[in-house]
């Protein structure tokens, strides 16, 4: 009986998706095993033609970690879908569109503008722009279109689970491949880790206090933190209080406040939001000048409410930009 | 949504939507027919009519039977505002047999015709507004409304003649009272009146019967000299804190023979009498007036020299043949439950000093209203003697209304009492003295049963009346006239000149204020309170004695100034509220309150504080929130704030919500 495939593809990504998958460590032996990899190209040399030439269905479960941002990565998203019996979105950004999602506070020309242009470490005299085509004495050379908006992989096609966090905690996931190999798959639509906030598990709840008035945000690079106190209660922007828990308290433990990467909990329909609503309610400043001041420890509201999930929040763009490629 | 329905294995959603013409308030405004045609287009709508008055009877029966008929499982009644017919309607769809929670409401009156001008415009916004009701009210869910039984008993806050009204009222219906009196004496401001208007009754006649009454009444417990210190708990079941402060005088013991007053080392008064308004003086122990309810002395702990630590051979203690004097009292507490409050804690009246031109504390000749009451009744300081403080009978007196009312420096209100209270004191005080009255006025304001006929009586008794705000009162003299005088300077509005009046007295009409420390009180209780600082009736017209609290209702001028009648008028609605409550036996409790769900909460604690009605508490076993659904008032505060989406309000989830405001969005 042949071994199921597995499949795992990167789109607009940083490569830390990959990374998590190899951190599962001997463990990735022991899948090995089990499964043929279909498509892995971070890894392993394969041709979009391979896949293409597979059946339908054929993969019985594919990874794709990364948003969705080109005309190609779009491709390949549809191409997998129609390949894969399970399509997974890993990671922060193929589930929330993460961090490349904040791209959609700029239209795509001013972001062109930017990185080939006005950004200080650019130096480009003649002012070259990427082009979809080039032509030279007679050969095309070609590249995807980049498109208007950033977005998740599930405002590009159907995807049947997700795997969050930026990146992936490498317990989560070796679970989630455990289940998917044993054929016992949860309700489709399910984000493979705990449906409860991080301050569930989070080591410092004791700490807080329950009558908590934050005056003040402080920022982590001017401030000394304590290891042991509840972050909140110190003054830095935690979102455990909104953000799904399985990660380990991975940042908490290094000393770092949560910045978001799990995402919100399956009943809440907007995580930025929600958190601000969070922190409005307990911002002790009631007058206008002290609001202000309070939230000069927030210099950028969007990076640090929608650090993970601006596209699929209920802004999910820049107003302004043209609607060509709204989904 | 409606496939994700029937995967759910609900049943098919069948709404009914009816549209009133209320008379003409909507359709004049509304084409309600073209509305009624839309709305039959949409989704799941399987009737949608219009109807001239859809809460009578016929409209009712309407959807009653439309529900029957077209097995309708979802009902929106398009018409006024929910808080006028809401349970109307509810009703109406638990008749036709299924959970009143299914019908929702559209207020296309208050927001709709009555706010437009544009018939077509005013139309459209009907059609959006119904299709987000449609959109939403399939996500209603059957709920059930809680009972929670009531403790039959009833706490009485301030013995004036609200809180006795009040407490008499219900105890005469069987049900027990306690009432709460600040003062060693109940009474309240109207015990200090000579007489009332316009009648021109005896207050001492009327009010002392109704003060003995609530002493020897067995319902109701009476502590005076006492203070509620905290209330805890919901409707129907609240814990309170009253402190008896010590009298130093034992109430089982004493039977106010006045001995030890007698008997007291200080031979004359040696601090202010509080009954008299400090027109004389009283000594450390004393009764504040003879027909004081209940009748007991107390030793005032400031002025008393051995409870100053002082040396005093005491002679008050042997005077006591009954040993009721007993100086180691110390003040206690009384822990109470009741299912009811009513909150009568009064007023105070306006320190003329906050206007200094009327030289009130500067001229000894210059008295307050409520002065005036002591020196012209029978059993005060001068036993019904006029005599001004320099020893002079007056023959020319300015009555000076609005002191601090309608006055933007001070209080802008109307004191609603100073216009009748002037003109009876004018009466009385020509009655006593022959002087000639001068009442200055900015308007006469006497909208009450024999108010007006009073005025004219007291026109046809020779009373000058002057249009004009006082603007000075002095004791320069101008004019040989003027001399050994206080001059009243006026603007007389009507002649049209400035007139200058000597006269030997002023009387100045002291508005009304809410209590220094009706903050507390309100934060105690959990009321609101106007920009002025009178506590807030729930709806000034449909709710006028209730408050935003459950079981806590007003009664008298701390709601807002009113006289006599009004107040007693004012008690026994509260009474007969709080009777309500009491005599069902239970409170029956909306179920659109929030709830925390224990899978979804991570104990993040971020809701415990932020509970304007102390609903919420941590249940630290289980590291959860937890809401009382008995104090949730469903405000929502802590649902927005939640982060994990934890907690939901019913009728309010966010899928109702969202899918409301994206299907009106949708309309356009």
């Amino acid at each position: 009986m042949p071994k199921p495939k597995i499949g795992f593809y990167w789109c607009a990504s940083c490569g830390g998706c990959e990374e998590s998958i190899v951190d599962v460590a001997e463990a990735i032996l022991e899948i090995a095993e089990l499964v043929d990899f279909a498509i892995w190209p971070v890894a392993m040399d394969f041709k979009r033609a391979d896949v293409e030439a597979l059946e339908d269905g054929a993969i019985t479960a594919t990874m794709i970690n990364g948003a969705i941002r080109t005309s190609e990565q779009e491709e390949m998203a549809r191409l997998l879908r129609r390949k894969s019996q399970v399509l997974i979105a890993y990671g922060s950004c193929a589930h929330t569109g993460g961090i490349p999602g904040l791209a959609n506070q700029f239209s795509r020309e001013a972001v062109m503008r930017y990185v080939y242009h006005d950004c200080p470490t650019v130096v480009n005299p003649q002012g070259t722009e990427p082009q979809t085509e080039y032509h030279d004495e007679g050969r095309v050379a070609t590249l995807p279109e980049f498109r208007d908006v950033v977005r998740s992989l599930d405002q590009v096609v159907d995807v049947d689970y997700y795997m969050p966090g930026c990146a992936p905690n490498p317990t989560l996931v070796l679970a989630a491949i455990r289940t998917l190999l044993s054929g016992v798959l949860p309700p489709k639509g399910s984000v493979l880790a705990p449906d409860i906030a991080l301050c569930d598990t989070c080591p410092r709840i004791d700490t807080k206090p329950v009558d908590l008035e934050v005056a003040t945000f402080k920022r982590t690079h001017l401030h000394k933190v304590d290891p042991d106190v509840c972050l909140l209660t110190q003054g830095f922007l935690c979102l455990g209080p909104a953000t799904r828990s399985g990660c380990g308290e991975r940042c908490i433990r290094g000393n770092m406040p949560c910045t978001g990467c799990f995402g919100p909990l399956s009943n809440v329909h907007d995580h930025g939001a929600k958190m601000l609503s969070a922190m409005t309610s307990i911002l002790a400043a009631e007058e206008e000048d002290d609001i202000d001041k309070a939230l000069e420890g927030i210099p950028d509201p969007v990076g640090s409410f929608y650090r993970y999930g601006l596209p699929v929040s209920m802004l999910r763009r820049k107003v302004d930009l043209p609607f060509g490629h709204r989904n | 949504m409606m496939t994700e329905l029937h995967q759910n294995g609900q049943e098919e959603v069948r709404i009914g939507y009816f549209v009133c013409h209320c008379g003409t308030n909507i359709a004049a405004m509304i084409d309600v027919a073209a509305v009624a045609e839309y709305v039959s287009t949409l989704p799941n709508v399987v009737v949608s009519k219009d109807y001239r008055y859809m809460c009578s009877e016929a409209g009712q029966d309407l959807i009653v039977q439309d529900i029957k008929e077209h097995r309708l499982n979802r009902i929106v009644v398009a018409a006024c505002s929910p808080l006028l017919h809401e349970r109307t309607f509810r009703t109406a769809t638990q008749r036709g047999g299924i959970n009143p929670f299914f019908c929702h409401m559209v207020n296309i009156r208050e927001h709709g015709s009555w706010v437009h001008e544009d018939r077509a415009e005013a139309t459209e916004k009907a059609k959006a507004l119904a299709r987000g009701a449609i959109g939403r009210v399939k996500y209603h869910k059957a709920l059930e409304k809680r009972r929670e039984p009531v403790t039959p008993a009833a706490l009485v806050v301030g013995g004036g003649i609200a809180g006795i009204q009040a407490a008499l009222t219900l105890a005469n219906t069987g049900k027990k009272v306690y009432l709460v009196e600040r003062d060693p004496t109940i009474g309240g401001h109207m015990a200090k009146f000579d007489k009332t208007f316009p009648t021109l009754d005896c207050a001492a006649c009327i009010l002392t019967p109704k003060m003995s009454e609530v002493y020897a009444h067995p319902n109701i417990v009476l502590w005076t000299y006492s203070e509620v210190e905290g209330i805890e708990g919901y409707v129907g079941n609240y814990q309170v804190r009253v402190r008896r402060k010590a009298r130093y005088i034992d109430e089982e013991l004493c039977v106010g023979c006045l001995d030890c007053v007698d008997e007291c080392v200080f031979k004359v008064g040696n601090v202010d009498d509080e009954f008299n308004v400090g027109l004389s003086k009283r000594k450390p122990v004393y009764m504040p007036f003879p027909q004081a309810v209940p009748k007991l002395v107390v030793i005032d702990p400031v002025a008393c020299t051995h409870l100053n630590g002082g040396n005093c051979q005491k002679s008050c203690v042997d005077a006591c043949e009954r040993a009721a004097i007993n100086f180691d009292q110390t003040d206690t507490i009384e822990e109470i439950k009741v299912g009811a409050v009513i909150v009568a804690t009064g007023f105070k009246t306006f320190d003329p000093k906050r206007k200094p031109l009327y030289g009130y504390g500067k001229y000894p000749n210059v008295y307050t209203a409520l002065e005036v009451e002591r020196l012209v009744t029978s059993c005060g300081p001068t036993e019904g003697e006029v005599v001004c403080r320099d020893g002079r009978t007056p023959k020319k007196i300015g009555i000076v209304h609005c002191v601090g009312s309608r006055d933007h420096q001070t209080n802008r209100w109307c004191s609603r009492v100073c216009c009748m209270y002037s003109m009876k004191l004018a009466h009385l005080l020509h009655e006593h003295t022959g002087a000639e009255i001068y009442n200055f006025y900015i308007d006469i304001r006497a909208p009450g049963k024999g108010y007006e006929e009073f005025y004219e009586r007291l026109q046809e008794e020779g009373n000058h009346f002057i249009r004009g705000r006082v603007a000075e009162i002095t004791d320069i003299p101008k004019v040989a006239e003027e001399e050994g005088m206080l001059t009243i300077r006026v603007e007389d509005s009507l002649a049209g000149f400035v007139r200058r009046i000597p006269v030997d007295m002023v009387v100045l009409s002291t508005g009304l204020e809410p209590h220094a420390d009706s903050q507390d009180v309100r934060r105690m209780f959990n009321i609101s309170c106007s920009r002025e600082g009178f506590f807030l009736e729930r709806h000034p017209k449909l709710a006028p004695v209730s408050t935003t609290t459950d079981g806590v209702y007003l009664a008298g001028c701390c709601q807002g100034p009113k006289d006599i009648p009004d107040t007693v008028a004012q008690a026994g609605a509260a009474a007969a509220e709080a009777l309500t409550l009491l005599d069902t036996g239970y409170v029956e409790m909306e179920p659109s309150v929030s709830v925390v769900d224990p899978i979804f909460c991570s104990g993040c604690k971020t809701c415990l504080n932020l509970c304007p009605y102390h609903a919420i508490t941590r249940d630290d076993a289980k590291g959860v929130a937890v809401i009382n659904p008995v104090l949730c008032k469903g405000c929502g505060v802590c649902v927005a704030a939640c982060p994990s989406g934890a907690i939901t309000q019913n009728l309010f989830e966010d899928r109702e919500i969202f899918e409301e405001i994206e299907e009106v969005l949708a309309y356009a």
